[in-house]
């Protein structure tokens, strides 16, 4: 009896330490994350719906809704193409310089947007950007413009596919890959065949983290764009607009719509995602 | 369809893993790749199927140069030592899988892959996932996926290696029997020599990127080419400075000829009896006998004995440090 009331103590004796732990980490979520989200609903939820209403039908804020929308899925479709591209040859090919790319690719995370949208202007500035002028005069506007904006996002979106694929690749390996060629499969066949559903789960996730992000991005977007009012003003250049002008309740309703698209995203796919992985 | 390997040479950054090989495979046999880990026989094989290109050298499959092809044009069918599953797919569409890629047609697929299914006794597991089998039963699943594109060659990579040992004694029975049905030229490598002895029909031993020695398992075993050959195929021990194995000494007690000693260990293994001598020149030679050829010499430890080796036993001659040497030499 004395032995095991000692032996299932043991486990009771870390626990308080466990709860401690557990406490902090919740209330430091709750404090950083979760409280000020929901002060941002309730915020847009003061007046009921009328918030709401304002800013739908406001041409302005519904033109600057799809724009945000088409370029996050412009960024998103290319960066997903690109990502998976870049993560095959980081994973399956040896090339001189693969780190130098490697610790290239983590650059759009630790510069800022600013430096982005500063830098994207400086080659394609319309007026005096490097390569800017040549374009222009061949009727290409970037800067100021759509392909900017989106080229903005890209960037400071580019590495979240990569990071999410590249360790599931490592992970697959390429033995099946190896099978699939001996089967007659060509280079195309084994990619769509056997790469594509093994890595399925990471591009999704990289995808939806990539999504959050461009339709979350401003201070890039804000230098490329020029912010011009039904033209290039995005969903987020609204919010900070509608903030700046003491129009609180239309850059709460904003503010709550992107994060509410971000957050479904998010849920949705951790809902989807079967357990056995990761 | 006979494949023919002419000089081939393949270096890993300083790593020499082929130097110079030269095999011909024969049509329609069951040849076994032998030798230690590390010696370049996974290459050869990966090499034929065109998994890994040859730095210098020529692979012919069966008349045609295959040197250059890319792998999918071979018509190989390769088995990998930790299966390649297809994961996401189940086993009728892991079997199908070559076929799908060749578009035939589905009613031919489904015949085909029944077919195959009941060869390798996965009749009832068709539409579980690869995780849902045990080892052996997924390696029989990659079996019936090389064999269902009907390979002009079937090569497998250690293919019982990640199997537990009564498995592996299992698959090793059973490919020998399927063989024997299918008749498909196939190469399989392996390190264990007694895999190779019992399965194969002849045998390549490789070590360090050469060959050392190619034949039936009888030629190997009676009249090893080399001392690694020797070494490599079963226990050997040492007298004076010949290789002989350990059942091919004969002791007596009487004072005739042959090399005096003195025994100085006696260990019993089940029906084997280890007796380890010690010769007048100080040297340890161990000879092992049945339990009866024990009981009928009637010795134990401290007896005076003498040590001969079977008329018509595969010896070979110890060559010295500075021997090997010149041989390394002469072989560069």
């Amino acid at each position: 009896m004395a032995d095991s009331s000692i032996a299932t103590r043991s486990p009771v004796g870390r626990r308080p330490g466990r709860h401690l732990l557990r406490l902090v980490v919740v209330a430091y979520l709750f404090f950083l994350v979760a409280w000020p989200l929901y002060l941002v609903g309730s915020n847009a939820f003061t007046d009921g719906f009328t918030s709401f209403e304002d800013i739908l039908t406001d041409p302005d804020v519904t033109h600057a809704l799809r724009l945000t929308v088409v370029i996050a899925v412009a960024a998103v479709v290319i960066n997903t193409v690109f990502g998976v591209g870049i993560s095959i040859l980081l994973v399956r090919y040896d090339f001189p310089g693969k780190r130098v790319l490697n610790a290239l690719l983590d650059v759009p995370l630790s510069v800022s947007p600013i430096v982005v949208g500063l830098a994207l202007i400086l080659v394609y500035g319309g007026r005096d950007g490097w390569f800017g002028p040549t374009l222009e005069s061949a009727g290409i506007q970037i800067i100021f413009a759509v392909p900017g904006m989106v080229m903005a996002t890209v960037f400071v979106a580019l590495p979240l596919v990569i990071r999410e694929v590249v360790p599931v690749l490592q992970e697959v390996g390429d033995e099946q890959e190896q099978a699939a060629r001996s089967l007659g499969a060509n280079a195309w066949q084994t990619f769509r065949r056997i790469t594509l559903p093994s890595i399925k789960w990471g591009v999704i996730y990289g995808v939806v983290l990539s999504l959050a992000r461009s339709l979350g991005e401003f201070g890039a977007v804000k230098v490329v764009s020029g912010n011009v009012l039904g033209d290039t003003r995005t969903a987020t250049l609204v919010v900070e607009e509608k903030y700046l002008n003491f129009d609180k309740g239309g850059a709460y309703a904003t503010a709550f719509l992107l994060a509410l698209v971000a957050v479904a995203c998010i849920i949705v796919v951790s809902v989807l995602r079967p357990k056995e992985e990761r | 369809m006979s494949i023919e390997i002419s000089n081939v040479g393949k270096r890993f950054a300083d790593f020499v893993a082929l130097d110079d090989v030269s095999v011909s495979i024969p049509a329609g046999r069951l040849t076994a790749l032998l030798g230690p880990s590390g010696g370049g026989k996974s290459t050869l094989l990966r090499i034929i199927a065109g998994l890994e290109r040859a730095d210098t050298g020529r692979v012919e499959i069966d008349g045609v140069d295959a040197t250059t092809l890319p792998p999918q044009k071979r018509n190989v069918g390769f088995v990998f030592q930790h299966y390649a599953a297809f994961k996401h797919l189940s086993v009728r569409r892991n079997v199908a899988f070559g076929l799908e890629i060749r578009k035939r047609s589905k009613e031919e697929i489904r015949r085909r892959v029944d077919e195959l299914l009941a060869l390798v006794h996965l009749g009832q597991f068709g539409d579980r996932l690869p995780t849902q089998l045990s080892g052996g039963q997924r390696q029989r699943m990659a079996l019936a996926r090389a064999l269902a594109v009907e390979p002009a060659v079937l090569l497998l990579d250690e293919p019982f290696g990640a199997l537990d040992a009564k498995v592996r004694k299992e698959l090793r029975d059973w490919l020998r029997r399927l063989h024997d049905e299918v008749h498909v030229t196939t190469v399989f490598v392996t390190h264990d020599q007694e895999e190779a002895l019992e399965v194969a029909d002849e045998i390549v031993v490789i070590n360090e990127g050469r060959v050392e020695q190619i034949g039936s398992p009888d030629d190997l075993y009676d009249r090893p080419a080399n001392e690694f050959v020797m070494r490599f195929l079963g226990p050997v021990t040492q007298l004076g400075d010949q290789l002989v194995r350990p059942h091919d000494l004969q002791l007596s007690t009487d004072s005739g000829d042959g090399v005096p000693g003195r025994v100085a260990r006696v260990t019993r293994i089940g029906f084997e009896i280890r007796v380890e001598v010690t010769t007048a020149d100080g040297q340890p030679v161990t000879v092992t006998l049945t339990r009866n050829e024990f009981l009928a010499l009637g010795i134990g430890t401290g007896d005076d004995v003498r040590l001969r080796i079977a008329p018509n036993s595969p010896t070979t001659a110890v060559s010295t440090p500075a021997q090997r040497a010149d041989l390394a030499a002469a072989n560069s």
